[in-house]
């Protein structure tokens, strides 16, 4: 799966959390630029992306994501 | 987007997903009832409580919601900064889990010192639940799920220091509590784990990473469950079920299969699903649920299949009996009038997905499970808590033979001329009493449930009402009607509050099933009484115009106030002199005090 299209997807869970179908994310956003999002929303976020691309994140994983692109390059490591 | 995702089986992920969407399109329903519910934390609160509001709007019940600090639910109860008792909750709900669990047995420990030490610890937990009940409300508490691993494998549930026996005996001590404690509830969170199993729901990452008490995919069903409790003690429970005959409550089809064709009995698998689809009904209904025939079949084939040896329901288990060739959703809004509840108090049974989706379009707020297969009927009726119990009155389980008792007084009225003889033919007894602690229960039930016969629509909980027994300040009257049929139990009751010498009647209500009978006029006669005892000379009456209470919007003039002033919003203001000669306005019954 090449990178738009994981972004693509992260969008769409994105979209339907935060009920914003206007949101555009980019590899530099990051949780002070949306309101909404704070740590349990994270997590929402997390267990969203787990169903959505059949991963289960260890705890190792997900610590010290800052930004979307971290995110991105998560899911791209775990779906290789 | 169909609101329909929240019926079980549900798509939990779906639910967390779109959230906030869910909750935009449930606060465009018209007369949600505002209430205010307190979480407090054991565990993470988090999406529950996003959760817990979207369930609660689906029953109607629009939350403002005050949040205890993290694990801080026995300090925040205990000793409350006022915070709590300022926000003054309708409901307060413990989110806690076994990890709030702080001191276990050891393995080799005996069976006094695990025993002292569940006391304790379930004790802990029932301080907090009390501390929240001197508030004033009702607590739901939740128990514990079992631990999630075993040192010692089987051995932990048998020896007495065995956290698996552990956790059980605490559970034990919590539903004791809970049984004899007015106004605490538990939530049954050991049998939620149980339901979707220890692995999926005990979930190690959601622990350790955000504290929260269960896998996320499960918090919508934890939500759900503590949401039952809370509507049903708010009033909001389903009341009836409209049952299709074929392939519903037997398989095949009676009409071109004969009596002895269809399936049902022991014999076959088929047949064993579709008797105990049977027997859970019939539990039902000793609670008070009513059952309802809504059927496209001739009667007389429809009848025939009840008539089966091996059926185990009977003809006479059903207050509405329609089988003919109507649309089913007139059959069900005809019974709904018939038997006096709003049509949204039913729930539709029916295995073809055609006859429920007409149903959900022409009828809303009927809840419309989807079936599956006849082996799955229970789990789709008994996983949504259409009928959760709260509080069980022995009126509830009189319920079903109470209504059966109104459509025999219907009959009897067809063959009389004047109403007044036929009142008095029923030979009717209204009993009335102030409130009393023996009868709290069945007012506080009565009070919350009624919407149609309801001057003002004010909720009270039990304590409130308990607040009132012999208060110098207020008359409170209840009254029960028995008549030649049978006894309707308390069916209506009022509160008036004393201001120097005017009386406001803060509260009047009446259950439909005594409309017409003249009770009202008896039960006024009473408060008159009363009044005028503790010297009132003027008593004002109020109605709140809601949906549902139109019925009475004219109704203090029909007993003689005289209307003072309406607003725009039709809410209205009337007064009652209480003349020197009043003369009673009831002379169909014979009335006693008691």
């Amino acid at each position: 799966m090449d990178m738009q299209k994981i972004q693509n997807d992260v969008q769409e869970i994105f979209r339907d959390n935060f009920d914003d179908e206007e949101l555009e994310i980019t590899r530099a956003t990051c949780a002070d630029d949306i309101e909404d999002w704070d740590s349990l929303e994270q997590i929402n976020l997390l267990t969203a992306i787990e169903k959505k691309f059949g991963l289960k994140f260890k705890l190792e994983d997900v610590r010290g994501l800052k930004n979307v692109g971290d995110l991105l390059d998560l899911i791209e490591r775990l779906i290789g | 987007m169909a609101v329909n995702i929240l019926n079980y089986p549900f798509d939990a992920d779906l639910i967390l997903q779109k959230k906030r969407a869910i909750k935009r399109e449930l606060r465009t329903k018209e007369n949600l009832l505002p209430k205010k519910i307190a979480i407090m934390s054991g565990v993470t609160v988090g999406v529950m409580q996003d959760i817990l509001e979207i369930y609660l709007l689906a029953n109607g019940i629009d939350p403002t919601f005050y949040q205890g600090e993290y694990a801080l639910f026995y300090e925040n109860l205990c000793f409350d900064d006022g915070s709590l008792a300022a926000f003054a909750p309708d409901v307060i709900y413990i989110h806690t889990s076994m990890r709030n669990l702080k001191t276990w047995p050891l393995p080799g420990d005996d069976a006094e010192t695990a025993e002292k030490l569940a006391q304790a610890e379930a004790g802990r937990f029932l301080q907090a639940a009390k501390a929240g009940l001197a508030l004033g409300c009702p607590v739901v508490l939740n128990n514990f799920e079992l631990p999630p691993y075993r040192v010692m494998g089987n051995k932990e549930a048998t020896a007495p220091g065995g956290r698996v026996r552990f956790v059980r005996r605490v559970n034990e001590i919590l539903a004791q509590a809970a049984d004899e404690t007015p106004n605490l509830y538990l939530n049954d969170l050991c049998y939620l784990q149980a339901q979707h199993g220890m692995d999926a729901f005990s979930d190690q990452t959601a622990w350790y990473a955000y504290k929260y008490p269960c896998a996320l995919d499960k918090i919508p069903y934890l939500a759900q469950s503590v949401a039952n409790i809370i509507k049903s003690l708010l009033g909001k429970n389903k009341k009836a079920l409209a049952l299709d005959l074929d392939n519903t409550l037997w398989g095949g089809v009676i009409g071109d299969d004969g009596p002895e064709g269809i399936t049902m009995g022991m014999e076959t698998p088929a047949g064993m699903a579709y008797t105990e689809f049977q027997q859970y009904l019939k539990e039902l209904s000793a609670l008070g649920v009513l059952l309802n025939v809504d059927s496209k079949n001739e009667e007389v084939n429809a009848v025939a299949g009840f008539e089966r040896a091996d059926s185990v329901l009977k003809k006479d288990d059903f207050i509405c009996f329609k089988a003919n060739w109507e649309p089913k959703s007139q059959n069900l809004v005809a019974m709904a009038k018939e038997i006096n509840i709003f049509p949204d108090s039913f729930v539709f049974i029916d295995d073809n997905p055609a006859e429920r989706e007409i149903i959900r379009q022409q009828v809303p707020g009927v809840a419309v499970p989807d079936l599956g297969a006849p082996e799955e009927y229970i789990r789709s009726i008994d996983r949504s808590g259409y009928f959760e119990v709260t509080n069980l009155s022995a009126d509830d389980q009189k319920r079903v033979a109470m209504y059966k008792q109104n459509a025999a007084r219907a009959e009897m009225q067809a063959s009389f001329g004047d109403y007044s003889d036929y009142l008095r033919s029923l030979e009717m007894r209204g009993e009335f009493g102030h409130f009393d602690a023996a009868h709290a229960e069945r007012i506080t039930q009565l009070t919350n449930k009624s919407n149609q016969f309801n001057l003002t629509t004010r909720r009270y909980t039990a304590a409130e009402i308990e607040s009132l027994i012999d208060h110098p300040d207020y008359v409170t009257l209840y009254a029960r009607l028995v008549d030649k049929f049978g006894d309707n139990g308390i069916i209506s009751n009022v509160i008036g509050h004393i201001d120097g010498d005017a009386m406001d009647i803060d509260l009047w209500v009446m259950s439909c099933r005594v409309l017409k009978r003249d009770l009202e006029k008896a039960l006024f006669d009473k408060l008159v009484e009363d009044a005028q005892q503790k010297g009132v000379k003027i008593i004002r009456g109020h109605y709140y115009p809601t949906a549902k209470n139109l019925l009475v919007k004219d109704f203090y003039a029909t007993i003689g106030f005289e209307l003072k002033s309406e607003d725009e919003a039709g809410n209205k203001e009337y007064e009652f002199v209480i003349p020197a000669d009043y003369t009673p306005q009831c002379n169909v019954m014979e009335t006693v005090r008691v």
